[in-house]
């Protein structure tokens, strides 16, 4: 009886290709804006993530997020060094000084300052010069999309100046740095200079950066450093996962992403739901007739729900390839780079279809379990 | 043994003072090897006793017996089993499912009771044959004209070979000449020693193709009139 009922499904285009698109569009809706969010949330630790070299971050304990630093005494770096199990410790500076170009085109900017010995948390990914050559005087390195919104529509190229708190710097490195929530340029620079650009105040020790010593795994560093110093300190993924806490906990993101992820599942919901049923009433007298000649409730049950997940089935495929096209569009815009369709996302949206799906199903088998046989007598 | 015997059966619709009587101790036959007409008004109870006898409805008092078997004491189930493997239909508006060809639409009863399709649709395609439409065989319903698609139809009703073939109002339809020709491929078809045949109409100009008349009021089976078989008269 499969085949019947696929055909049956098949037999009014536009019907089934309505069906089809409800459903893929509700995909599409699902997984973008699952996407889009949780792209969004990993851009608030995506600083964090970009140093490769140490796993433990220390920070003062009222720190909660990335962007949000209380400045740590410069001793707080030499304690670090002292606990036991730490293989270094450096220091990071992070704040957020003007940059002024020579045109005159303002943009704050999120500057991370790092040791000026080992350059650890370099961007190691370069898209034009080398990081090696932050060790210049009056040095920095951008990433590309704080060079397009400082120099718009202008060719990439090493060698400008701008203006940083009255102290000129040569832009000596263009690099990849993942994007960031705020979508400021990220700048980096060695921590005596960076320290200069962002303004003198008594305290500028932002992060210590540490690596434990062999044997020792970076959550049980973490708990030393606690214990020793009365720090806070964080694996690089603890980090970041605080980051995206702290925006879910304080900001209307995942009320607003939510909201439209809610709506188009009821959307979805509703207009395949709906479409589905309205195909089975249009069936009806078929399935009448279907159940006269003696196929049993089982076997029609079967078929709604194959047609069901032939429509949900076919609806996602098509969905996810139009997500998968977004993404493929929007990765490579500065704006939206990093763009991601998370695989959770799929399966969020997938369980979601199946929902949509079985709901749709159940109303259209309520109605053919209730409808008589004998009404294929009434003409 | 008569293919269908009704004994006093009672059919009600509703409750309290909207209860409505559609069948009351109706008494009716259909034997092997004949065609029985259930003629009667509007609002008789023609349909429902068909409904009755084919075991799409219950009925609520008296007994049924369909092919010797006991329709009163069939679980859903096996009615659903015996009516799939037992009983043909032919529909006043065909019924054929509109997104299947016409052999597709022949072979459903037999791929209902578990055929393979293929060898379903040969043995559709060979009823077609027989009833003139082999030409139109990948035909859909929408394509085939109302006596084409009753054919379609019957050919469906007889495919799995079933023991009682039931008809409502099979030449409403249809006017008059292609009536005809319907129910005389009926009488040629589906008639045989071994099944009974009952058709409802009110269509009283083929009546001469029945041996049996019925006629319904009210709910009761008012009048039987045998006709004799066309070689007697002769």
């Amino acid at each position: 009886m499969r085949f019947i009922a696929l055909r049956m499904l098949t037999a009014d285009r536009s019907k089934y290709l309505g069906l089809v698109f409800a459903i893929a569009f509700c995909t599409f809706l699902l997984q973008n804006q699952s996407s889009i969010f949780a792209g969004i949330l990993r851009r608030t630790g995506s600083q964090i993530s970009d140093v490769t070299e140490a796993s433990v971050w220390v920070m003062d304990p009222k720190t909660e997020y990335f962007e949000q630093t209380k400045a740590l005494k410069d001793t707080d770096l030499l304690r670090v060094r002292g606990v036991e199990g730490v293989a270094w410790a450096v220091r990071l500076f992070k704040g957020n000084p003007i940059a002024k170009t020579e045109t005159g085109k303002y943009a704050a900017t999120t500057m991370l300052g790092i040791d000026d010995d080992t350059l650890v948390g370099v961007p190691r990914k370069m898209l034009l010069g080398r990081w090696e050559d932050l060790q210049k005087p009056d040095s920095v390195i951008v990433d590309r999309a704080g060079y397009q919104l400082l120099y718009p529509g202008e060719q990439e190229r090493l060698g400008r100046t701008i203006e940083l708190n009255d102290h000129r710097v040569t832009i000596v490195g263009i690099s990849d740095a993942a994007a960031s929530f705020l979508s400021l340029p990220i700048m980096h620079a060695r921590y005596s200079e960076a320290i200069q650009f962002q303004g003198q105040e008594r305290k500028q020790l932002s992060y210590v950066l540490a690596q434990p010593a062999a044997g020792i795994t970076p959550e049980q560093l973490c708990s030393r450093i606690e214990a020793a110093t009365g720090l806070r300190a964080r694996t690089t993924d603890q980090f970041r996962w605080d980051c995206i806490r702290y925006y879910l906990k304080n900001t209307g993101i995942p009320v607003n992403f939510g909201i439209t992820i809610f709506i188009a599942l009821v959307v979805g919901t509703v207009v395949a739901g709906q479409t589905f049923y309205l195909f089975t009433i249009d069936n009806l007298r078929q399935f009448g007739t279907l159940k006269a000649i003696g196929v049993a409730d089982r076997t029609l049950v079967g078929m709604i729900l194959l047609q069901a997940l032939n429509a949900g089935a076919i609806g996602f495929a098509i969905g996810t390839g139009m997500e998968v096209t977004f993404v493929e569009i929007f990765l490579h815009k500065i704006a939206t780079r990093g763009l991601i369709l998370f695989w959770q996302s799929v399966a969020i949206a997938l369980a979601c279809i199946v929902f949509v799906v079985l709901v749709a199903s159940w109303l259209s088998i309520r109605r053919v379990l209730k409808l008589e046989a004998a009404t294929v007598f009434r003409s | 043994m008569n293919a269908v015997e009704t004994r006093g059966i009672k059919k009600y619709f509703g409750n309290g003072e909207t209860r409505v009587e559609a069948l009351r101790e109706t008494d009716f036959e259909a034997r092997f090897g004949e065609l029985t007409f259930v003629v009667g008004p509007s609002g008789s109870g023609k349909t429902t006793l068909l409904s009755v006898v084919a075991g799409l409805l219950d009925h609520d008092e008296g007994s049924l017996h369909v092919l010797d078997a006991d329709m009163g004491a069939l679980s859903n189930a096996e009615r659903l089993t015996f009516r799939r493997q037992n009983i043909g239909f032919l529909f006043q508006q065909y019924n054929l499912l509109p997104a299947l060809n016409a052999v597709e639409n022949v072979a459903v009863p037999l791929i209902a009771n578990g055929v393979p399709r293929k060898t379903a649709e040969k043995r559709a395609a060979k009823l077609l044959d027989t009833v003139g439409l082999a030409p139109r065989m990948l035909a859909l319903p929408s394509e085939l004209s109302g006596g084409q698609q009753q054919r379609v139809a019957l050919a469906r009703a007889l495919v799995h070979r079933p023991k009682l073939v039931i008809c409502d109002e099979p030449t409403a339809a249809l006017d008059h000449k292609t009536g005809d020709a319907v129910m005389a491929l009926l009488a040629q078809h589906a008639l045989s020693p071994e099944r009974a045949v009952v058709v409802v109409t009110h269509d009283t100009r083929v009546l001469e193709f029945g041996d049996r008349i019925a006629y319904m009021d009210d709910g009761r089976i008012t009048q039987i009139e045998e006709r004799p078989a066309v070689a007697e008269v002769s």
